[in-house]
C-alpha cells in the first residue's frame, strides 16, 4: 500500500475541438513528495490539473489515486478522492471571516453554530499541525495575500485533502510570502501531503520539488528527479531549444532626463492609490519599477499613459510639464508626445482580442496620416504594415488578417510591442512585458527593450517577476503602497534587499548605504 | 481558428433559425385546426405573390431597415438601445414640424429638410439617455425603454392639443402640402406593376442609402473603428486614446437619427400627416432585425426583409384564415424574433460542435489512421 503512487495517470488525453490540450499523459506522484508540473503557457498544465480536479473529463485515459482506479465526474468526487485544489485566483467570499470560508459548502447541517465551533476547533489543531496561523475570525478582505491563500490551503485540509494541487501559488506573493508558503509546502510534505505544484518559475522548482514533469504542447515530455536537473535544462526541455535565460546587455550610457514624476497622486473609488510617487527616466537608461502585483504599479502606468488623471502631482517630459488631469490627458496626447506604451493587459487594454491583427496594429495610433485617407480609414495600407511588422518582429503566423485573440500570448504581446516600439518612442511605458509570455518569446522581447535603451529611449518598466527586474533595469525602484520605498542599483543590491522593501520594510539592516 | 465558416455563422444559423421558428408557428396553426401549410403559402404568396403584397412587404421593410441599422450601430458600441419607438415618434414630429411650418416648392428639398428634421428629433430623444449613461452610468436599456413611453404621451399631448385640426375628432395633424408628397412606387415604378394604394415610396432609397453610409461608418472610418474598439473593450478604448463619453455620444445620436428618420416612410411618404402610434412596433422589431442580421448593413436588409414579409403575409392571413386571428399572427412574429434573438445560441451551440467534429474527423482523416 505504501508503494501505491498517490496520483497515477495513464494515457490522459483532452482535445478542446481542433486543439489537442493533453495528448496520452503518463504521470506518477509518489506519496508524501512535492511534484512540479513547468511549461509554458498553452502547454497543457491546467488542462491537466483540471481534468484531475473534475473540471473537465479526459477524452481517453485511467486516473488511479493510492493506488485505487478512481473516476472524477465532477470537484465533489475529488474531494471525496482527498484531492485539494488551491487556484491562483482565491475562491474566497472577501466579506466573510476565515472559519465561514472554511465551512462553506462543507457545514453540516442547516443551523450554522455546530458547524462553525467544530470548525473551529479542527482549524486550530490544523493550524498547530501545519504551522499556519491564522485568526478564524479575521475578515478574509481585512487579510494579506499570503494569508488569503493559507485560508485556501487550510480550507482544503478541512476537507481531509491529502493531495495539494497549487496552481501558480506564488505569483501573487512578495519573495518573503513565497518563502513561507514554500515553508508550509514542506511541513505538509513531512506530514506526509502529496502536493503538485504548477508553476512556470523555474527557480521555485528548483527550490522545493522532489520531482519535476516538463510539459511541451499538450504532452509530457520528460520526468526527471529535481536534484539531477537544471533551470537551463529545464527551459530547453520546455521551449525544444536552448534558451538564454538571462539577456546580455552593456551598461547603460544615461543622457538627460526624458521624463520627470513629481509627488503623483492618484485617487480611485476613493482609495488613495499613487501616494506621491517621485521619480526620473533619463535617456538611454531603463528605471525597473518592481513590487507586488496591486501595490500602485498599475496606477503609475496608466497615469504617465493618459489612461486615469492625476489627481496631483506633475509630469515633465523634456523639461516640458504635460498636463495629467485635465481634458486633454488622455492616450492620444500621450502617444503625440512620444510616449510609448506597452500595457500590462495585453488582452483588456493592449489589443481588441476580436480585431484582426492588421486592425489591432493601427490602434491607439489609427489617426496617424499614414493609416488614412481623407476621411477613410487606408486599410491597404495598415495591412500592408502590419504584414512588415509582422515579419520584423517574427509574429507567428505572419497573417494580417487573423483575429488577435487567435494568437497565442506571446505572439499577441509581439503584435503589441511591435506597434509601440516600432516607432521609436522617446519614451516608453512597458508594464508586465512577458506576462504570460513563452520562454522564447520573453528572450525576443527582452532584447527588443535593451535595443530601444541602446538606441538612447528613456525606459520605464514595471514587472512583478523580479528576475526580469534585475535581468533588465539599470536602475531599480521598488513600489509599496503607492509610494517608491527606495532605488537600488541592481549590481549593489539582491533579491532579500528588495524583497524586504517590497513588503514595506525600509530600514536596510545588510550594508545600508545612506 | 474560428468556430465555424462565415457562411454558416451568417446564412446557415438564421436560416436554421427561422425554419425553427416556422414549424412551432406551424404546430401553434395545427392546434386551433388549421392547416399550416396551407397557412404558409397564404402568408408567401400575400408577401411576395403580386406587386401588391411586394408594396406593402417592402414598405414595412423599409421600417425595420432604419430601426435595424439604428440598433445595429449601437451595438456595435455595445449600446442596447431599445429606445427605437420613442426616437422614431419624435422623428415622426420632426418631420412634422418640418413640413408642416414652410411653403417647401418641391419635394426633393422637403425631403432633405425633412431628414434633416427626423434625424434630429430622433438623434434628441436619444441624447438623453445618452447623457446619463456616458456621464451618470445610468444603463441605457433602462432610460430608452422609460423613454418611450415618455415619446408616446408627448406625441399624444401634441397631437390632440396642438396639432389636431381645429374642428376634427381625430388626434392628427394637419395634412401636408401636396408639393412635399414623395413619388410612391406607382409614380416611380409603375411599369412593375405597382398600383396607387401602395404604400411603398421613395424612402425606400433613402433607405438602402443609408445602408451603405452606415456600411462605411463602422468599417472604413476612423469613427467606426473607435465605435467598434469601444465595444469590445472600453479600457482598451482608454488605452488607446478614445474618449469614452464622446463614442457613447456619437453612437446614439447616429442610432437615434436613424431611428428617427423611419419617420420619412411612415409619415412623409405614406401617412402624409402626423398620425398616433404610427410606429407600430418597429422600434422593438429593429432589435430582432439587427440580432438576426449581425448588426451588419446586408443583414439587416435581409431581415428587414423576412419582417417585413411577415408583417404583410400575417396581414393576408388573417384575412383569408379567420381562425387565424390577429393575435396568432403577433405570436408568429414574435416566435421568430424569439427563435432568431433571444434563442441565437440554442442553434448556435450545437452547430458549432457539428462543425468541429466535422473537422476534427477531416484532420484526423487527412493525417495518419490514428488509433
Amino acid at each position: 500500500m505504501t508503494d501505491a503512487a498517490a496520483i497515477e495517470l495513464r494515457g490522459i488525453s483532452k482535445a478542446f475541438g481542433p486543439v489537442q490540450a493533453n495528448k496520452d499523459i503518463s504521470m506518477s506522484v509518489k506519496r508524501g513528495t512535492i511534484h512540479g508540473i513547468v511549461g509554458e503557457n498553452g502547454a497543457g498544465k491546467s488542462t491537466l490539473m483540471s481534468i484531475l480536479y473534475g473540471f473537465y473529463k479526459a477524452d481517453r485515459g485511467e486516473i488511479f489515486i493510492n493506488g485505487q482506479k478512481t473516476e472524477i465526474p465532477d470537484s465533489q468526487a475529488a474531494i471525496r478522492a482527498g484531492i485539494g485544489m488551491v487556484h491562483q485566483h482565491f475562491k474566497l467570499v472577501e466579506n466573510f471571516t476565515v472559519v465561514e470560508n472554511v465551512i462553506l459548502g462543507a457545514e453540516d447541517g442547516a443551523m450554522l453554530n455546530p458547524s462553525i465551533a467544530k470548525a473551529r476547533r479542527t482549524l486550530k489543531e490544523l493550524s498547530e499541525e501545519y504551522g499556519l496561523k491564522v485568526d478564524p475570525d479575521a475578515i478574509i478582505e481585512d487579510l494579506s495575500v499570503g494569508h488569503q491563500q493559507r485560508v485556501e490551503i487550510l480550507k482544503q485540509l478541512y476537507r481531509h485533502a491529502d493531495i495539494l494541487i497549487l496552481d501558480e501559488p506564488t505569483g501573487v506573493l512578495t519573495p518573503a510570502e513565497a518563502d513561507q508558503l514554500f515553508r508550509i509546502l514542506e511541513r505538509l510534505r513531512e506530514e506526509g501531503k502529496t502536493i503538485v505544484l504548477i508553476t512556470h518559475k523555474l527557480r521555485e522548482i528548483m527550490e522545493i520539488t522532489d520531482t519535476v514533469s516538463v510539459m511541451r504542447r499538450g504532452e509530457m515530455t520528460n520526468t526527471v528527479a529535481t536534484a539531477s536537473t537544471s533551470p537551463a535544462e529545464l527551459a530547453e526541455m520546455m521551449v525544444g531549444r536552448k534558451v538564454l535565460l538571462r539577456v546580455e546587455k552593456s551598461p547603460a550610457k544615461p543622457g538627460d532626463v526624458m521624463l520627470k514624476v513629481d509627488d503623483l497622486r492618484v485617487v480611485r473609488d476613493g482609495v488613495e492609490r499613487l501616494k506621491g510617487v517621485s521619480l526620473h527616466v533619463r535617456a538611454g537608461e531603463i528605471l525597473g519599477i518592481a513590487g507586488v502585483a496591486g501595490n500602485g504599479q498599475t496606477e503609475l502606468l496608466e497615469v504617465l499613459g493618459g489612461m486615469i488623471p492625476a489627481t496631483g502631482g506633475t509630469v515633465t517630459v523634456r523639461n516640458e510639464q504635460i498636463d495629467v488631469s485635465g481634458k486633454h490627458s488622455n492616450g492620444q496626447t500621450r502617444r503625440a508626445r512620444g510616449i510609448g506604451h506597452v500595457p500590462e493587459d495585453r488582452q483588456d487594454e493592449g489589443l481588441i482580442m476580436p480585431f484582426e491583427a492588421w486592425e489591432n496594429t493601427a490602434f491607439g495610433y489609427h489617426k496617424d496620416p499614414k493609416y488614412n485617407h481623407g476621411m477613410l480609414m487606408d486599410n491597404a495600407a495598415i495591412k500592408a504594415d502590419c504584414a512588415d511588422k509582422m515579419e520584423r518582429y517574427d509574429v507567428r503566423p505572419p497573417n494580417p488578417r487573423l483575429p488577435a485573440r487567435n494568437f497565442s500570448g506571446g505572439n499577441q504581446q509581439k503584435i503589441v510591442v511591435a506597434r509601440e516600439m516600432d516607432r521609436a518612442p522617446d519614451i516608453l511605458l512597458v508594464g508586465q512585458p512577458t506576462r504570460g509570455v513563452d520562454i522564447g518569446a520573453i528572450e525576443f522581447i527582452h532584447k527588443e527593450i535593451l535595443r530601444l535603451r541602446d538606441e538612447g529611449k528613456a525606459i520605464l518598466l514595471v514587472s512583478v517577476e523580479l528576475d526580469e527586474i534585475m535581468g533588465l533595469s539599470d536602475r531599480i525602484a521598488v513600489m509599496f503602497d503607492g509610494k517608491i520605498m527606495g532605488e537600488r542599483l541592481p549590481s549593489e543590491t539582491n533579491e532579500n534587499e528588495l524583497g524586504l522593501l517590497m513588503a514595506g520594510v525600509t530600514e536596510t539592516r545588510v550594508g545600508g548605504a545612506a | 481558428m474560428d468556430k465555424m465558416p462565415k457562411w454558416a455563422d451568417v446564412i446557415l444559423i438564421p436560416l436554421i433559425s427561422v425554419l425553427l421558428a416556422l414549424i412551432v408557428s406551424g404546430l401553434v396553426v395545427l392546434i386551433i385546426g388549421e392547416n399550416p401549410i396551407e397557412a404558409m403559402q397564404i402568408m408567401v404568396r400575400g408577401a411576395f405573390g403580386s406587386a401588391y403584397g411586394w408594396g406593402y412587404t417592402l414598405y414595412y421593410a423599409t421600417n425595420f431597415i432604419f430601426t435595424g441599422l439604428a440598433v445595429a450601430v449601437a451595438f456595435h458600441a455595445r449600446l442596447f438601445n431599445i429606445g427605437g419607438e420613442g426616437q422614431a415618434a419624435l422623428g415622426g414630429l420632426g418631420v412634422a414640424i418640418v413640413l408642416l411650418s414652410f411653403g417647401w416648392p418641391h419635394w426633393t428639398i422637403a425631403l432633405l429638410a425633412a431628414i434633416l428634421g427626423a434625424a434630429l428629433f430622433g438623434a434628441a430623444w436619444a441624447a438623453v439617455p445618452a447623457y446619463l449613461q456616458a456621464k451618470r452610468g445610468s444603463h441605457i436599456v433602462i432610460t430608452t425603454i422609460m423613454f418611450n413611453f415618455i415619446a408616446s404621451a408627448l406625441l399624444v399631448y401634441l397631437l390632440v392639443n396642438v396639432f389636431r385640426v381645429p374642428g376634427s375628432m381625430a388626434p392628427e395633424s394637419a395634412r401636408f402640402a401636396e408639393a412635399v408628397h414623395l413619388p410612391s412606387a406607382a409614380e416611380f415604378a409603375g411599369f412593375l406593376g405597382f398600383g396607387g394604394s401602395t404604400p411603398l415610396n421613395f424612402a425606400f432609397f433613402v433607405a438602402l442609402v443609408c445602408c451603405v453610409l452606415v456600411w462605411i461608418l463602422i468599417w472604413r472610418t476612423r469613427l467606426g473603428y473607435e465605435i467598434r474598439a469601444f465595444g469590445h473593450s472600453e479600457t482598451a478604448a482608454v488605452y488607446a486614446g478614445i474618449n469614452p463619453t464622446r463614442i457613447i455620444m456619437i453612437t446614439m445620436l447616429i442610432s437615434g437619427g436613424l431611428s428617427g428618420m423611419m419617420a420619412i416612410n411612415v409619415v412623409m411618404g405614406e401617412a402624409e400627416r402626423l398620425v398616433l402610434d404610427f410606429t407600430e412596433g418597429a422600434g422593438f422589431v429593429g432589435i430582432a432585425v439587427a440580432l438576426m442580421g449581425r448588426s451588419h448593413p446586408v443583414g439587416v436588409v435581409l431581415a428587414a426583409l423576412l419582417f417585413g414579409a411577415l408583417y404583410q403575409g400575417g396581414a393576408e392571413l388573417q384575412f383569408e384564415m379567420p381562425a387565424v386571428s390577429r393575435e396568432m399572427i403577433v405570436v408568429i412574429q414574435a416566435l421568430v424574433i424569439m427563435f432568431t434573438g433571444a434563442l441565437d445560441n440554442m442553434v448556435r451551440m450545437p452547430m458549432e460542435k457539428i462543425f468541429l467534429s466535422i473537422r476534427r474527423s477531416r484532420e484526423s482523416g487527412s493525417q495518419s489512421p490514428a488509433e
